[in-house]
């Protein structure tokens, strides 16, 4: 088991009036090599959830457990544990700092201690699987466009080499295009490198296509933990709480309600189409 | 950070809340001169009452108005202690070749209430008042400062904004710290100077981000045909009512007897 949380509460403003449950008793274990896609509306408590994956924020109450160790016990050191749980922010670009590309990326690994031409071949193979082009290397990063910049902060993060990668929102703001590559490198990190990928988004589409696991937050409690299909499957329930199943799920279930005997559970266009076209043969077939 | 008072305004239902902006910054203002000029202990018996009453007034918890204190607790400290040390006078006991004398532990005493009720003071102004309506207040009252090129309108405008982006900022520095944080930046511990340079990951992005609000304020600003105090109009402009004619009797009243105090008081302290 890599990361592990025990019966985890966070309150904010613990003990004034404006005290504000964020997390109550959740209980979540999260395995080595899984793709895990987090939803949940704005205000749910997501990012205070994956905050706490890495120690940046102390639970109230429970335990958080990294590799079977008690992240918060005394002699525990946080900042290792933080290069090797890699959590890349919202809109990421506003933490770049350096004069150039290269420098910025290579901060966190000399903040683990390599010495600089270490940390610089840390940087550049980090760029290459972000598909940065090389001939930025030397570039202002404030020089850069959105999506550019984007991918530099992510580098950022993915050159501590964490053996888990939690993403809030990566492709917020970017344009479609931006977003399927950036989304497209997270998935061939998974595969090739075997990462722990843990993405934060509010498109049920993308967490439907990567993920292998998806993790429903609501009102600081999760309500539903399953794969994709499974968590779907509850569509109805999702919209209660301000989330949707992805596009075709609802497609696929108006196609269901006028005869055609398809999968309603599919979530991605690719499963749909196959399902679909399954189906069409069948019904030529009987006619 | 988050101790800091000033601009921090506690919602209440209270007469001190009601009252118009410009009172309370005038009042205040009287108040801290009458401290200085008040003698004798009958004169601090005064002012405390004067002060206990405004305190229970304004609805806020006492405690509030001691956690500006924190603040000056050093500088309070320090005034003490140079107080009792350097005063010449009457010696009460010697240490090596400092010497604690009795008037300057007078005067030490004076300085620690003058200073501490200073703070309480204005306190109660920062805590009854919101920050918009105290740049109102400023605006009015040095308005006639106008007749002599004195940007007054431009002044109070730039005070405003400061005041609403000091939170914003705040929140965006939690934000970047946490971010490099996570790229294992350490801004707790190394010497002075290892410190200062750890600074550079937060204050880097923090300068940028600042200079990008102000950019899209001011664009917004102009977007809305915003172009300086001529002419502007406000959406609750300031006006007197009975009660603020009422405490600026009383504040007159308060003047008066703190230059009597100033005048005929005396006596030990």
């Amino acid at each position: 088991m890599q990361l592990e949380l025990k019966n985890v509460s966070y309150t904010y403003g613990k003990g004034t009036v404006f005290e504000v449950n964020a997390l109550s008793n959740i209980d979540l274990m999260i395995e080595e090599g899984q793709f895990i896609g987090i939803i949940g509306h704005t205000g749910s408590g997501k990012s205070t959830l994956i905050q706490h994956f890495n120690a940046l924020m102390q639970p109230t109450e429970g335990k958080v457990l990294f590799e079977g160790e008690d992240i918060w016990g005394e002699k525990y050191d946080r900042r290792a544990l933080r290069s090797k749980v890699g959590l890349v922010f919202q809109y990421p670009e506003h933490q770049l700092f350096e004069a150039d590309v290269l420098t910025d990326v290579a901060f966190g690994p000399k903040n683990q201690g390599l010495t600089k031409a270490e940390a610089e071949a840390r940087a550049r193979e980090a760029l290459v699987q972000v598909g940065f082009p090389e001939k930025f290397y030397g570039h202002s990063p404030f020089e850069l466009s959105g999506g550019q910049k984007r991918r530099v902060a992510i580098a950022g993060v993915l050159a501590m080499n964490p053996s888990v990668l939690i993403l809030d929102e990566p492709t917020a703001g970017l344009d479609p295009k931006g977003r399927d590559e950036i989304l497209d490198q997270i998935s061939y990190l998974h595969s090739k490198r075997g990462i722990t990928i843990i993405l934060v988004s509010h498109s049920m589409e993308d967490v439907a296509r990567y993920a292998d696991r998806l993790i429903v937050v609501n009102d600081g409690k999760i309500p539903y933990d399953g794969t994709p299909r499974e968590v779907f499957a509850h569509y109805e329930e999702l919209e209660k709480i301000g989330l949707a199943a992805p596009q075709i799920t609802y497609i696929m279930h108006d196609l269901a309600a006028k005869g055609l005997s398809v999968d309603v559970h599919a979530t991605t266009v690719e499963e749909a189409k196959k399902s679909i076209l399954a189906a069409l043969v069948g019904k030529g077939a009987r006619r | 950070m988050r101790n800091i008072t000033i601009g921090q305004y506690y919602p209440a239902d209270s007469i001190l809340h009601k009252l118009d902006p410009r009172v309370k910054f005038l009042g205040t203002l009287v108040f801290i001169v009458s401290l200085f000029l008040i003698k004798g202990l009958a004169g601090y018996v005064f002012v405390t009452v004067v002060l206990a009453t405004l305190v229970k007034l304004s609805k806020v918890p006492f405690g509030m108005m001691l956690k500006g204190m924190k603040a000056i607790i050093f500088i309070l400290i320090i005034t003490v202690i140079f107080n009792m040390l350097f005063t010449p006078g009457e010696a009460i006991f010697t240490i090596w070749r400092l010497s604690v004398t009795k008037e300057g532990a007078v005067q030490a005493f004076r300085m620690a209430i003058r200073l501490s009720y200073l703070i309480i003071g204005s306190s109660i102004m920062t805590l009854t008042t919101t920050p918009n309506q105290l740049t109102d207040a400023m605006e009015n009252l040095f308005s006639p400062l106008k007749v002599i090129k004195v940007p007054v309108h431009e002044i109070s405008m730039m005070m405003s904004i400061a005041l609403r982006f000091i939170p914003i900022l705040m929140e965006e520095t939690d934000k970047i710290m946490k971010a490099q944080i996570a790229r294992g930046a350490d801004f707790e511990s190394g010497n002075l100077i290892k410190r200062v340079t750890n600074m550079i990951p937060l204050l880097v992005p923090l300068f940028v981000s600042a200079f990008q609000r102000a950019n899209d304020l001011a664009m917004a600003m102009e977007a809305r045909c915003y172009h300086g105090g001529e002419g502007r109009t406000q959406m609750k402009p300031l006006r007197y009512e009975k009660r603020d004619y009422i405490a600026y009797i009383l504040m007159l009243a308060f003047a008066a007897a703190a230059v009597c105090f100033c005048i005929f008081g005396g006596g030990w302290i």
